[in-house]
């Protein structure tokens, strides 16, 4: 077999049991990608490959549905998550200004991962407390009325 | 027969069989609709809405295309509301697509084009926003321009309902939406098989041929290079289309006396190596019919053409064993030029610049795709145009090819039996290589030539010829969606320690055969490809001699070079090996 045959991965027994357990129910492909998700945080190429040889389901469908659903990511994301939230209220109050300050810091825009695998930042609507506006979590921890110069001192805590 | 519908379209009454689509019924009493996702060979999935009418009783427009008929329909399909509509969408597509027409591969063959034209565009309604995505040119065969595509999702269709290869899928959504393998990857690292159909059923520039006619006219200009030329079967039959002649009819003569203008200094027919071909994988179906083995098994599977082969080597390695080692005609014929030809004629074989046409966008990647291809010793081809290509260079040349004198071939490689010609259709390798196994094994002729079982465009056909008392179990699959189900069936026989359902497959990947490939004129439906066909078999019918073993220059090839089918000779120059591919690379 040539070299760069992609390596199909030895899945967790968990994931192997369930894939087992959904093979044949329809609706089968997102109910699995969920669980990869949740097991790998993400949906690694070679996951999703093994996957379409385990369901029988051609990679390129599975990739249809991966990138239609914003939910699936196909990248690796940082150890830690940043959203900022960008419902309308902190939109107004500044939401905007924290990117750019995250950009200033990190050196990445929306939708990326620094070098060092540290932090991934995103955009994300309404995070339900418009009256902490402009407020961003960072895995899950939520930051409220946050002005832009508060933004590093925020970081420093996870950095390392 | 199904139930009739009486509706109306326009005032107009119309009458058609339930289940049919208002698209087809206003078709019935001359309204046409106008189209662009849509394609006879596809189920309709109402992607690009150009086609909305009204339906009376019906407060939203309805796309014709995807909508049934019903009873008592009352159905207006153009009127200043609607038009305006079409007009709109038409506005759309064009925001999103590049508007440099004259340099496009499609210029002149473009729906869209057409479209904008019928619907008097006459400038940029909306501000254009284009994707940003590069060409992808990893493959020998096709370009994938993305920033042209019009997201009709046609190709996609294709690839994975006809075909059932799934290299393109729509990925992404909203105006993110894109054609592309899965994960991105580049078309050559996806299982794409290089049959070419996205590019015959894209309605646009998106997909098509990796044009190398600049190649052919360089060599064409040097004087030091002897430049040969050879034209597949299907060719014949639907390069008139081009030049405005009905499909299916004969053009050989024309052909030839074309390719002579353009300066080729022997133009040689691959239906000469076709009858070989039949020679050699005749040859060692009668081997392994008489005597199976572990290396040498039952059934034998046909392997002429590439996309199949690249299938299988991605698809089906675990059945390399059965697969044919004889080359496919083109190739034969490359491998004869540099050898044979040239020892006859003495001139160097690196002088040599064996051009071939092919209906396929396949054939380009075949001629490097194994060591085996440059069995004389440096490329057996040097270049594959497909028949696209080659009308471009006709009308470039200047060459009026609607008038030209019917010329004849130079023999020496391109005599040709009935049998060869009918390989441009499904079933026609199977019925030239029976047509010769029947003589391998009885020594004698058979009475009727004409297996007609093994003809038309029905995806799978199943035969049993008689040979002498023995039952003889042949199957033809076309379209390449229809080749799991023949395979799975031996796979399972054999898994089973049962016999083997078939003694011989034959399997072309496109709809139709080659007279249906991925190179040939635009616009093929079942209608032409059964036109083309029908073309061959009656360039068949006409010969003189009908099986391959008849061809006075095959009997000559062998007596003067080869010795024998099978020989060491012809292992050497004739024959090839598969590898296990795999389907993605990363």
């Amino acid at each position: 077999m040539p070299q760069s045959m992609p390596v199909l991965t030895e899945l967790t027994p968990e994931l192997d049991a369930f894939i087992n357990e959904w093979k044949d129910k329809p609706g089968n492909l997102i109910m699995v990608l969920h669980k990869v998700q949740q097991v790998y945080r993400y949906i690694p190429r070679d996951v999703a490959l093994t996957v379409s040889k385990k369901l029988d389901v051609p990679l390129a469908k599975i990739y249809g549905v991966m990138t239609f659903y914003h939910y699936f990511k196909l990248e690796k994301p940082g150890k830690h998550i940043i959203s900022v939230c960008m419902g309308t209220a902190c939109y107004l109050k500044g939401g905007e200004d924290l990117l750019k300050e995250l950009e200033r810091l990190l050196g990445i825009g929306v939708n990326a991962t620094t070098e060092d695998g540290q932090f991934s930042v995103q955009a994300v609507r309404c995070v339900g407390c418009c009256g902490l506006a402009p407020a961003l979590t960072i895995d899950g921890e939520v930051f409220g009325c946050v002005p832009v110069a508060k933004v590093a001192g925020i970081l420093e805590k996870y950095k390392g | 027969m199904n139930k009739m519908v009486k509706l109306k379209i326009n005032g107009l009454p119309v009458e058609v069989e339930q289940g049919a689509t208002i698209l087809e019924a206003a078709r019935k009493v001359s309204v046409s609709i106008p189209t662009l996702c849509w394609h006879r060979d596809l189920e309709p999935w109402a992607a690009c809405g150009i086609c909305v009418v009204k339906v009376e009783g019906s407060p939203k427009m309805l796309r014709a295309c995807a909508t049934l008929v019903e009873e008592e329909m009352s159905i207006i399909t153009h009127d200043a509301e609607i038009v305006e509509v079409r007009k709109t969408v038409v506005e759309l597509i064009l925001s999103t697509h590049p508007n440099d027409c004259l340099a496009c591969p499609r210029n002149m063959a473009c729906e869209l084009q057409k479209l904008a034209s019928e619907f008097g565009i006459r400038g940029m309604a909306f501000p254009q926003r284009l994707q940003d995505i590069p060409q992808d040119t990893s493959t020998t065969s096709l370009v994938l321009n993305p920033e042209k595509c019009v997201l009709c999702g046609r190709c996609a269709k294709v690839c994975q309902g006809m075909q059932d290869v799934w290299a393109l899928e729509l990925l992404g959504r909203g105006e993110k939406t894109r054609i592309a393998p899965a994960a991105d990857v580049l078309l050559n690292d996806s299982p794409c098989i290089k049959c070419g159909q996205c590019s015959a059923h894209c309605p646009v520039g998106a997909i098509y041929e990796k044009s190398e006619e600049h190649i052919v006219w360089n060599a064409l200009r040097k004087p030091d290079v002897h430049i040969v030329v050879q034209i597949a079967p299907a060719v014949r039959v639907a390069i008139g289309e081009a030049f405005g002649l009905p499909s299916g009819s004969i053009q050989t003569g024309k052909l030839y006396a074309a390719l002579r203008r353009l300066g080729f200094k022997a133009v040689f027919d691959t239906n000469f190596t076709a009858d070989l071909t039949i020679m050699e994988e005749g040859s060692e179906f009668v081997e392994r019919f008489s005597k199976p083995t572990k290396e040498a098994p039952l059934p034998l599977i046909t392997t002429c053409c590439p996309a199949w082969v690249d299938y299988l080597e991605k698809f089906y390695h675990e059945m390399i064993p059965y697969f044919s080692t004889a080359k496919s005609p083109q190739a034969m014929l490359g491998a004869l030029s540099k050898t044979y030809y040239a020892k006859k004629i003495g001139i160097d074989p690196d002088k040599i610049f064996m051009v071939s046409i092919m209906p396929c966008t396949a054939k380009k990647f075949e001629i490097s795709r194994s060591k085996e291809m440059s069995s004389s010793g440096r490329k057996d081809i040097d270049v594959s145009l497909t028949t696209r290509e080659l009308s471009r260079m006709i009308k470039s040349a200047g060459i009026d090819f609607n008038n030209l004198p019917e010329e004849g071939v130079d023999t020496i490689l391109g005599e040709y039996s009935g049998a060869g010609t009918i390989f441009g259709a499904t079933g026609g390798v199977m019925e030239a290589a029976l047509r010769t196994a029947y003589h391998l094994i009885t020594k004698r002729e058979l009475a009727n030539v004409d297996l007609v079982d093994v003809r038309g465009l029905d995806g799978v056909k199943e035969a049993k010829i008689d040979i002498d008392g023995t039952e003889v179990r042949v199957a033809v699959a076309h379209g390449m969606a229809n080749i799991s189900s023949v395979l799975d069936k031996v796979k399972e026989a054999l898994a089973a320690g049962k016999e083997t359902p078939y003694h011989f497959i034959e399997v072309m990947a496109c709809r139709g055969g080659c007279v249906g490939g991925g190179g040939q004129p635009y616009g093929a439906d079942d209608k032409v490809r059964n036109d083309r066909a029908y073309g061959l078999y009656t360039d068949d019918g006409n010969s003189v001699k009908r099986c391959s073993h008849q061809n006075p220059s095959i009997i000559k090839v062998y007596e003067e070079f080869l010795e024998k089918p099978l020989s060491h000779k012809s292992h050497e120059l004739l024959h090839t090996s598969y590898t296990p591919r795999p389907e993605y690379r990363w």
